[in-house]
């Protein structure tokens, strides 16, 4: 158990590519982070940095109150499960999961003792004595996760590991992941660039973008008040609409946007916070016709075209409204509901 | 998964278009093979003018000659000298090339180099380096006080032949090992590092086992190299010589025919040659199929 700890963490890469320009961050001990940003943000090389598989160009990094800047993978008392899940295929199961215990010199009893107790916990025992190409995605992501857990690290790294499952599996495989870490209470670091994994498995999230991190919070909390654009349009499915504030102000907006903060241009407005029925608040409302209708089972993503405007928006409502495409529907906006921010800057305003 | 078939609309089409193979193999293989193994079975006078039949008396007579037993036993030190010394060497510096990022295909490229060297010219080359009148080598050994002649001593005649053909086989063996090891996903070697591996262990624990559909493949392919493709070495080194010390099959077939001109045993001595290939063969195709999944 530790916290880890980085401090201005930079990598830069030959011919001055700077993949992670800058990185503070703090894990507290038994804490769950997930890091969370699109294909190229940085938060894999940030995750390998950490592992140790990445050198530090800049900045220190710390597990527990060691600095670990210069040490071996095998020295930072981590584990990490890897995207292909990397398990050893000329090795059983068993192999797979003592080989890390026997090149520290563990005995015998205490590798068979530790292995089985993970293999309990996972649901693997059946399948010790297999090699991993005998066994499903999922089992073999059982496999490398017991890798992970009979070594008693300080800490779990999480290279994406359930991109690779099928879609039912995968959201399977995540419950699993968080009850086994709200068990063990092991920190860990997860890197995913799912948001849905993210909100669901993080106690906070970090979420980075072009190797700096734009915003750190509770899921709840970056959801409810994201700081950027950035976060905005990436947290949340369907993405936030983002519309211009002289925009809505043409459309009619009861004077409800003349006390935006300062600098704010553009609202964000979330798909589920556009009503179909006005409300009992004050609000504003938008005329619009109805693109496309796709319909989700609980819930009804309606794709609509702004009047007098060529911003594609989408609104979430629950259930099937009586709704056809080429239809013109009138939304309604309440005050709350608006995210206000700056397009030059890309932030939000009034922090 | 269903294959599509071809068909052709006439009938002397498809045969037509195979007999090129089939000429080739006709003439240049079965030919050949044929009459090898038609002349094992006769005896002929040194100037060709009379054969007589004799059955399997040049079979029999092969086994008892002392000479040929001797010949089995150098092909068998020689071709498991140039399988190790060439694997051994290959391997090591495939995984040293496969840890550079930047110089690694500089350094592919420099190593395959020997391999279009023509086997007799690397037999000269080494032969040259061990000259014992001339050589560089025979000249440091001396001053370490060993007296390095492949004219009369067998033992360092036989490490000569294994050093040149061992030589000019590296590359190959380097390129397949170098393959194989870029083909193992950089993850697992990621994942045993976290482990707590060394990179030596990790080397003997993860890489190495992981090599050995390559491995195996290679030691078919080097024991079949040394036994049939090293002629012109031995022929340009030491010609089978001190004492048949490095007499191999293959030289003495070339050696009792044409010098010796006794064509009988010539043919018998490659009939059995023809043998052990096919046995090779046959290991080759059976175990090969045995791969590694990741």
């Amino acid at each position: 158990m530790a916290s880890i700890t980085l401090e201005g963490l930079k990598k830069t890469y030959t011919g001055d590519v700077q993949a992670v320009k800058g990185v503070d961050l703090e894990v507290r001990d038994g804490e769950f982070v997930v890091l969370v940003g699109p294909s190229g943000c940085g938060k894999s090389t940030l995750l390998r940095m950490v592992a140790g598989l990445e050198t530090i160009t800049e900045g220190t990094l710390k597990i527990g109150d060691r600095v670990v800047n210069k040490l071996e993978p095998a020295e930072r008392d981590i584990a990490m499960v890897f995207q292909n899940y990397a398990l050893y295929p000329h090795m059983t199961v068993y192999n797979n999961l003592a080989y890390g215990l026997k090149n520290r010199g563990f005995n015998k009893d205490e590798i068979e003792k530790r292995v089985q107790v993970a293999a309990k916990m996972l649901e693997i025992e059946e399948f010790l004595e297999r090699k991993p190409r005998k066994l499903s995605g999922g089992q073999r992501q059982r496999v490398a996760m017991g890798r992970a857990l009979v070594r008693e690290p300080a800490a779990f790294l999480f290279d994406e590991p359930l991109s690779n499952l099928d879609a039912k599996l995968r959201v399977q495989m995540r419950v699993e992941i968080k009850q086994l870490q709200r068990r063990l209470k092991t920190t860990s670091l997860y890197v995913t660039h799912d948001q849905l994994e993210a909100m669901t498995l993080g106690d906070r999230l970090v979420v980075l973008n072009a190797g700096q991190i734009e915003q750190v919070g509770t899921p709840m909390e970056i959801y409810a008040r994201p700081a950027s654009m950035f976060v905005a349009g990436f947290i949340g499915s369907p993405a936030m609409n983002m519309l211009p504030v002289d925009y809505l102000n043409e459309q009619g907006a009861n004077g409800l946007l003349d006390n935006l903060p300062d600098g704010t241009d553009i609202v964000g407005i979330r798909p589920d916070d556009m009503h179909l029925a006005p409300p009992s608040a004050p609000h504003l409302t938008v005329d619009s016709t109805l693109a496309l209708f796709e319909a989700a089972g609980a819930e009804s993503h309606l794709y609509v075209t702004l009047a007098h405007s060529d911003q594609p928006t989408v609104i979430r409502v629950s259930g099937q409204p009586p709704v056809a495409e080429g239809e013109t529907l009138r939304f309604y906006v309440t005050r709350d509901a608006l995210h206000p921010f700056n397009s030059t800057t890309g932030k939000r305003t009034g922090d | 998964m269903q294959t599509k078939r071809m068909t052709f609309p006439g009938r002397w089409l498809p045969f037509a278009l195979l007999a090129p193979q089939v000429i080739i193999t006709l003439i240049f293989f079965i030919w050949p093979a044929g009459q090898a193994l038609y002349q094992s079975l006769l005896r002929e006078d040194a100037f060709g003018l009379k054969t007589t039949f004799v059955g399997l008396e040049n079979f029999a007579r092969l086994f008892r000659d002392g000479s040929y037993v001797n010949s089995l036993s150098v092909t068998v030190v020689f071709a498991v000298g140039t399988t190790l010394v060439s694997m051994s060497v290959a391997l090591l510096l495939a995984s040293t090339v496969n840890r550079m990022i930047r110089s690694r295909s500089a350094y592919t490229t420099l190593l395959v180099w020997p391999y279009a060297v023509a086997p007799a010219l690397a037999g000269v080359l080494w032969w040259f380096i061990f000259n014992p009148s001339i050589g560089i080598v025979p000249y440091m050994l001396e001053m370490v006080g060993y007296s390095w002649n492949h004219r009369n001593s067998g033992s360092d005649a036989m490490l000569l032949v294994i050093l040149a053909a061992a030589w000019k086989q590296v590359s190959y063996n380097f390129l397949f090992f170098l393959a194989g090891m870029q083909s193992i996903p950089q993850s697992l070697i990621e994942a045993a590092s976290i482990d707590g591996a060394s990179p030596i262990k990790r080397f003997w624990t993860i890489i190495f086992p992981l090599l050995t559909p390559t491995t195996f493949f290679l030691m078919v392919v080097n024991v079949v190299y040394a036994m049939f493709d090293t002629f012109g070495i031995i022929h340009a080194t030491t010609a089978g010589g001190p004492a048949q010390a490095t007499n191999i099959l293959v030289y003495k077939v070339y050696a009792d025919g044409f010098i010796g001109l006794n064509l009988g045993s010539s043919a018998a001595q490659s009939v059995i040659l023809m043998v052990i290939v096919v046995a090779l063969t046959v290991i080759q195709f059976r175990f090969i199929e045995r791969r590694v999944n990741y």
